[in-house]
């Protein structure tokens, strides 16, 4: 019997796992919303995770968020100044990406502020995480 | 007075009095206080070690960590702004367990060495510990592709997580074993 019951916990929690990995993602984007964000897009999220931003201590240099995480949302990215390994960006090839919002919010805060310059708005931060989500 | 009494007290006192006396032998043969205190404080160690290795308290004095908590923002160049609980709680850990505070060998060692207007913000602005690495040169740090950044203690000292900085525990990549 207690087998029995270990199987069904198993087996729910696999089913749940996923599910609740891309709650975590959508709970973030309802708290944007509540913030005053609109439609979210995930060509915007794109956009301005490509978009250059000038270095504020090098004139001839620019940032973006490739720098630190390479283009690839699905590798490995490598921090430009300490060389600390960076787990890829991706949820599909990452499930634990975007499972805990205080370490999304963390995160968004600090590179954010790196490299636009300032925190990002619940509009931005929004529309990157739908770009990402079914990457 | 009853005997049994009587017999009850010398007991207890005698505890009483063991009691304080094994901690100062644990002080004066280094038994439980040698090195630094070890880190054991979770959200320190994480959130501390997501970016280098999670530096004991007992490394700098109070006054240190105070200033380099309070501008997490721009923390030697990078931005490493947590929460403001977050913030918090690991400010009062650092502090409470701060080398002025601690009772370990290498934190009172460190204490001594800093002058009292001195405010420490890196490791190895400590007059201990930039003594006790004098005689090691660029090529078995910043030259060593093993190494190559000072704030890299965990790669030679091998029981660092222990909090112990023991010379016969350094191993240096590429060249081992360390003897002054």
């Amino acid at each position: 019997m207690k087998k029995l019951w270990f199987i069904m916990f198993i087996s729910i929690a696999n089913f749940i796992g996923p599910v609740s990995l891309a709650n975590e993602i959508n709970n973030q984007l309802k708290t944007y919303q509540a913030q005053g964000a609109g439609e979210f897009s995930a060509s915007r999220g794109e956009k301005m995770w490509h978009k250059n931003y000038p270095d504020p201590k090098k004139s001839d240099k620019q940032r973006n968020c490739g720098v630190c995480h390479t283009d690839n949302l699905k590798s490995k990215g490598k921090h430009a100044r300490t060389g600390k390994v960076i787990p890829p960006l991706a949820p599909s090839v990452n499930s634990e990406r975007f499972s805990d919002k205080k370490f999304i919010e963390k995160w968004f805060k600090r590179n954010c502020k790196w490299v636009v310059g300032r925190e990002c708005t619940a509009q931005e931060k929004g529309d990157f995480l739908v770009y990402l989500r079914d990457k | 007075m009853n005997m049994k009494i009587q017999m009850k007290l010398v007991l207890i006192s005698a505890v009483l009095i063991f009691i304080p006396l094994t901690s100062i032998a644990d002080s004066w043969f280094g038994k439980a206080n040698k090195g630094v205190a070890p880190v054991n404080n979770k959200l320190y160690a994480t959130e501390c070690s997501a970016c280098h290795y999670a530096y004991q308290p007992g490394l700098l004095p109070a006054r240190s960590w105070k200033k380099i908590m309070n501008n997490l923002e721009n923390h030697f160049g990078e931005n490493a702004e947590l929460s403001k609980e977050d913030t918090q709680e690991l400010t009062q850990y650092a502090i409470d367990n701060a080398a002025d505070k601690s009772s370990h060998k290498r934190s009172i060692k460190i204490n001594r060495s800093i002058s009292k207007n001195e405010i420490p913000l890196r490791i190895t602005e400590v007059g201990y510990i930039k003594r006790k690495h004098r005689e090691l040169s660029k090529r078995h740090l910043v030259d060593n592709p093993d190494v190559k950044n000072l704030n890299r203690c965990e790669v030679c000292h091998t029981r660092i997580n222990n909090g112990s900085f023991s010379e016969r525990e350094i191993n240096i990549p590429g060249y081992g074993r360390w003897e002054d």
